[in-house]
């Protein structure tokens, strides 16, 4: 806690939950992030379009940490959430990760039960103090991601076995029961039908009430339904960032609006 | 006409049904290889293919009959009186096949006129002088009944030799001549080759299994000749491993408890080295350890691998023996034996630590990223989800390659020879010598053996009891892992 974090909370109306300045990114010999500053607000989807290879990805993926488990990745500048630097020595990116849930592109379900894929993150950080306490864990994440009503008769049954849309909802529902504050999502809809599709956009706005969630998209229209904030990235430099409707209704830079209108990428 | 100057004409035609094939097909389409239903090759190939696939076939199927059947043939024609028991059947038959080759022999060299071979009768030549002249040595006199079936069975393989070569040159103009008749332009020569390939495909498959049938036939008939002469009650149940070769049966105690008590127990030391060490290497390297180092310490990890499995019985047998007993087993006054159990046991582990590190390495590496990406992502640490996602998913592997070492471990030999002794003996204390089914199998098939008495059949009785466990072993994994997979994808 420090002071700084309280008078920023009084500013912005719902809150800055996590800050980037001037992030860069590397791979190697390759300058991936260049230099992004961001504030993404709390209880607010915020969307980051692009095109493929912009780097969207790889920013997201700075903000739990998960560019750590790459040896060649290396991260400079200062991403604060809760106006705590993620970066510092003293912060353990096992515990950020349990705060900053993430939801990937292709389903992957554990190939385990239904139950134990949702029960493993509570499992390891020790959330539920007995067997019962696990199971209300495990049908709130359920219940949150619109999975418990199909899947509450067979739990047992692997993970594996569902199908796409519901082990992409499984996965979040196995996001969600760690309680973290903040959920990730890489193009979390490409792998799926429309039907599914509709079925997580829905379950985003719902997430919305209690998280800040950053999805990153490559569908514009996806981008307009389920966010509030939107920035737009191209070859690793955020180009612009703002509300997601005047984005797409009155982009400021001409690279957006080429983009939006559909003339690259 | 000998198998070589067969084979060399079966390649003289494939090869000009290559040419000829193609040269036809093309010409049918007037040069254009476009209007051809394959490409030209394949109509060359198909020529080919028919020319030498069934001739082949048939050949190789007649070279391993015909001495079966010629040999019960000539045996027929053996008096009964000449012979007492089927191992005297046998020397005769072996002396007849050898004076056979002799005179085979001579008559290339010319000593004898073919004529002459057929008509010699030993009662007025000296055959056994005659064929030592080209170099055949035979034991004994030649007499009547051996020359008469010698000469037999030379008339009958003549005869056999000329028919196979009748056949298989048939074969293999025939299947020139019809397919270089169907050759055309719109003859289907694609599918034709596709069809002969999968022709091709299942017979070695079937090779595969017929040559595993045969092993576990041929030990499961000298089996039977063995529990004829010896009890089989006794033989799974005494305690007991003490063969008698002056004795004749009678005074031999097989049982072999004592043996398989130390088979099993010298491979499950072996285990416990080799699993641990092993799967606990396999996940460094693959989970751990950065490129580099995984690249030079895999292949330094296989060599291991490639060591004669005597090299290791000797650093059993010198280094490891005499250490175990000075520093542990004597102080403990536990033994005062360099050969042990645990000698060969440690060794033996330490042989197969190879055969499940890269086994289970290359199983790790197999689980998809997207599987470490999620548990990471959820909170994990790296041995949390080494130990709750990657081992589940690789298990089926895991199991694979501890099975393998098991195998390994039970089928060994060289190492327990000079690592644990070779004394049958059931004991708790692994620091006695004991020794394995493996082992005795070996001492009792070396030496001067009678192939009739159950002193030496017992070999047989051992191998197949070994083969039943390995076989019961690779059931139970498959359905261990069956139940307990955890499947990705």
């Amino acid at each position: 806690m420090n002071d700084m974090r309280l008078t920023e909370r009084a500013v912005d109306n719902n809150g800055t939950k996590i800050r980037a300045k001037g992030v860069q990114v590397y791979y190697g010999d390759t300058h991936a992030i260049k230099n992004v500053d961001v504030d993404i607000a709390d209880k607010t989807v915020t969307a980051f379009i692009g095109p493929s290879g912009c780097g969207k990805s790889t920013f997201l993926r700075c903000i739990n940490r998960m560019n750590d488990t790459i040896s060649v990745a290396r991260v400079e500048g200062d991403i604060l959430i809760d106006g705590e630097d993620i970066y510092d020595k003293r912060v353990d990116p096992v515990q950020l990760r349990a705060k900053v849930g993430m939801v990937f592109q292709k389903p992957n379900p554990f190939p385990k039960s239904i139950y134990d894929n949702v029960a493993y993150g509570p499992r390891i950080h020790g959330l539920a103090k007995d067997k019962a306490d696990l199971d209300g864990i495990v049908e709130s994440a359920l219940r949150r991601a619109a999975l418990w009503d199909e899947v509450k008769d067979r739990l047992t049954a692997p993970g594996t076995g569902l199908s796409g849309g519901q082990q992409q909802r499984l996965c979040i529902a196995r996001a969600v029961a760690t309680s973290p504050e903040v959920l990730l999502m890489d193009e979390p809809c490409s792998a799926l039908d429309p039907i599914a599709t509709d079925q997580v956009e829905n379950l985003i706005h719902e997430l919305r009430a209690n998280y800040s969630v950053v999805i990153v998209t490559h569908s514009m229209s996806q981008a307009s339904r389920v966010s509030q904030k939107t920035a737009y990235f191209h070859l690793g430099e955020m180009v612009e960032y703002g509300d997601t409707g005047d984005i797409f209704t009155n982009p400021k830079d001409e690279r957006t609006e080429n983009y939006i209108t559909g003339r690259i990428g | 006409m000998p198998v070589i100057w067969m084979l060399a004409i079966i390649a003289i035609l494939a090869g000009a049904g290559i040419v000829l094939g193609r040269k036809k097909a093309l010409a049918s389409a007037g040069g254009d290889s476009r209007l051809l239903h394959s490409l030209p090759g394949y109509y060359g190939a198909n020529v080919a293919l028919f020319v030498a696939a069934p001739a082949l076939l048939v050949l190789a199927a007649w070279m391993v009959l015909q001495p079966i059947l010629i040999e019960s043939r000539v045996a027929a024609t053996v008096p009964e009186d000449a012979y007492e028991t089927q191992g005297d059947l046998s020397l005769i038959l072996a002396d007849v096949r050898r004076v056979a080759r002799g005179l085979d022999l001579a008559v290339e060299q010319g000593t004898i006129t073919a004529e002459r071979a057929g008509d010699m009768r030993s009662e007025f030549t000296d055959v056994r002088q005659r064929l030592a002249e080209v170099g055949v040595a035979v034991g004994t006199e030649v007499d009547r009944t051996t020359l008469t079936a010698a000469q037999r069975y030379r008339v009958l393989e003549g005869r056999a030799d000329l028919a196979m070569n009748v056949v298989v040159l048939l074969l293999a103009i025939g299947g020139f001549g019809l397919m270089y008749a169907k050759t055309d332009k719109d003859f289907r020569a694609r599918n034709s080759v596709e069809a002969a390939i999968m022709v091709i495909l299942i017979g070695a498959s079937t090779i595969a299994i017929l040559t595993t049938l045969g092993i576990v036939l041929s030990m499961l008939f000298e089996t039977m000749n063995f529990f004829r002469q010896y009890p089989a009650l006794e033989f799974f149940f005494s305690t007991t491993w003490d063969p008698s070769f002056s004795g004749r049966g009678g005074s031999s105690e097989l049982g072999i408890l004592p043996l398989l008590w130390g088979t099993l127990y010298i491979s499950l030391i072996a285990l416990l080295v080799a699993v641990p060490i092993g799967l606990f290497s396999a996940i460094y390297l693959s989970e751990y350890a950065g490129k580099k180092f995984r690249g030079f310490a895999k292949p330094l990890l296989e060599v291991l691998a490639g060591i004669p499995t005597i090299v290791y019985g000797l650093f059993a047998l010198i280094t490891v023996g005499p250490l175990l007993r000075d520093a542990i087993a004597s102080p403990l006054g536990l033994g005062t034996s360099a050969s042990s159990v645990m000698t060969a046991g440690l060794v033996m582990g330490i042989m197969l630590i190879p055969f499940v590190s890269s086994l289970s390495d290359d199983i790790i590496n197999a689980v998809p990223q997207a599987m470490r990406d999620g548990s990471y992502g959820l909170g994990a640490t790296q041995s949390e989800t080494i130990r709750q996602v990657i081992i589940p998913a690789a298990l089926p592997g895991i199991v694979g390659a501890i099975l393998l070492a098991a195998s390994r471990a039970i089928g060994e030999t060289m190492i327990v020879v000079l690592g644990a002794g070779a004394a049958a003996r059931i004991d708790a204390n692994p620091f006695e010598a004991m020794t394995t089914v493996t082992v005795k199998i070996v001492s009792q098939l070396t030496g001067d053996t009678d192939f009739s008495s159950p002193e030496t059949l017992v070999a047989f009785a051992l191998g197949l009891t070994l083969f039943v466990i390995t076989l019961g072993l690779n059931v139970l994994a498959l359905y261990i892992v069956r139940k307990y997979r955890e499947q990705y994808e």
